[in-house]
């Protein structure tokens, strides 16, 4: 398989992987805005991680944030995919930032709301696969024949 | 056409997100319940049987059907009690007992509160339960912490004791929690001003506060 087809192929799987995040971080975005966070009825750490001031930034629910960072990891591999320039290296850049915030969030619900939320860790558990699939592409360069 | 392809499929799955988030939405909207006429609390005459916190004869009631091991409860306890006094004389707060099953030690909590209230002080115990409700929720004993709320309330400890196995207790509680099954409470805090569901988004100070001045605006243009 040549390096192009390998990175073609890398980038579909990102873009599929992101679909996953962004439909877990599109329910927790409506469950805020329906304000079922907000209330007991479900799983009781969920509700702690969830209704936490941790998982609001300015009274926009985070998940919300989450959803346009899972849209634009879709829509980076997607054009990366097509070989659209740049593409690739904002997607780099975008998935290291939610590695980042992942970890800080994982950071949070472990040592300061002692709750672990099952939708918070299947979301990190796509961002670190997201960043695996990232680092394992291989850099761009001409086929050799 | 291969240009426009990945414009095409980004553009799609925007438009599919936003769809199925809408209909989520839609689906998860909450319905607001409201109380019959017939099951609304009436005040001074049920005093007795139902835990009444501010002016039993003021013309707003707020009824909560809380958990005290419930975070989002104890939160909303401060601020209630806090527009409880804010509104003096105008606003009643009425509590209701209910205790979900997967808080672990809920239900004893509300009978230890019960157990308080047979001694006449249910509401410091509520309010020990809500402040505290941090450490008990994660005690491997809850008991020995609700027996030394109850000497540091200075109630009888072994009428305490006593009481939170008694039948009365219990009853209380079952009450609490047929009233929410008759009227369709499953979630908790769940707030009425009025015989009206608080929607959960409203359940802030600012958003109760709109509400109990819309009740009182209310009353005094029938009045």
């Amino acid at each position: 398989m040549t390096v192009s087809r390998v990175r073609v192929a890398l980038y579909t799987i990102a873009a599929i992987v992101s679909l996953a995040g962004l439909a877990d971080a599109t329910y927790l975005t409506v469950q805020a805005l329906t304000g079922e966070t907000l209330t007991c009825g479900g799983s009781p750490d969920c509700f702690r991680v969830l209704g936490s001031a941790y998982a609001r930034v300015a009274g926009i629910p985070l998940a919300a944030f989450g959803s346009l960072a899972y849209f634009g990891v879709f829509s980076l591999a997607t054009f990366a995919a097509f070989a659209y320039k740049r593409a690739g290296a904002l997607l780099a850049l975008l998935v290291a930032a939610m590695f980042l915030v992942t970890l800080w969030l994982l950071y949070v619900q472990a040592f300061v709301l002692h709750a672990y939320c099952r939708y918070c860790l299947f979301s990190a558990a796509i961002t670190f696969l997201l960043a695996g699939l990232v680092i394992a592409i291989p850099p761009s360069r001409p086929d050799c024949i | 056409m291969k240009r426009y392809l990945p414009f095409i499929i980004v553009g799609a799955v925007a438009l599919a997100t936003l769809g199925s988030g809408a209909m989520l939405y839609r689906a998860k909207r909450p319905h607001l319940l409201t109380i019959r006429p017939d099951k609304a609390v009436s005040g001074k005459g049920t005093a007795e049987s139902i835990h009444i916190r501010g002016n039993p004869d003021a013309p707003v009631t707020l009824e909560e059907f809380g958990d005290f091991q419930c975070p989002p409860c104890s939160n909303a306890a401060v601020f209630i009690d806090q527009l409880v006094k804010e509104y003096h004389p105008n606003l009643k707060l009425v509590f209701r007992n209910l205790p979900l099953p997967v808080h672990k030690y809920a239900r004893e909590a509300a009978l230890a509160a019960e157990a308080a209230g047979l001694q006449g002080r249910y509401w410091e115990m509520h309010d020990v339960l809500y402040r505290e409700q941090a450490v008990w929720s994660k005690a491997d004993n809850a008991r020995e912490l609700f027996d030394s709320y109850a000497g540091m309330l200075g109630l009888n400890l072994n009428q305490f004791k006593k009481d939170i196995a008694s039948e009365k207790a219990r009853q209380r509680i079952e009450s609490d929690q047929e009233r929410a099954d008759s009227l369709g409470v499953r979630s908790t805090p769940t707030v009425f001003i009025n015989n009206q569901e608080v929607a959960p988004n409203e359940k802030t100070p600012n958003g109760l506060r709109a509400k109990i001045d819309a009740a009182l605006k209310q009353k005094s243009s029938k009045a």
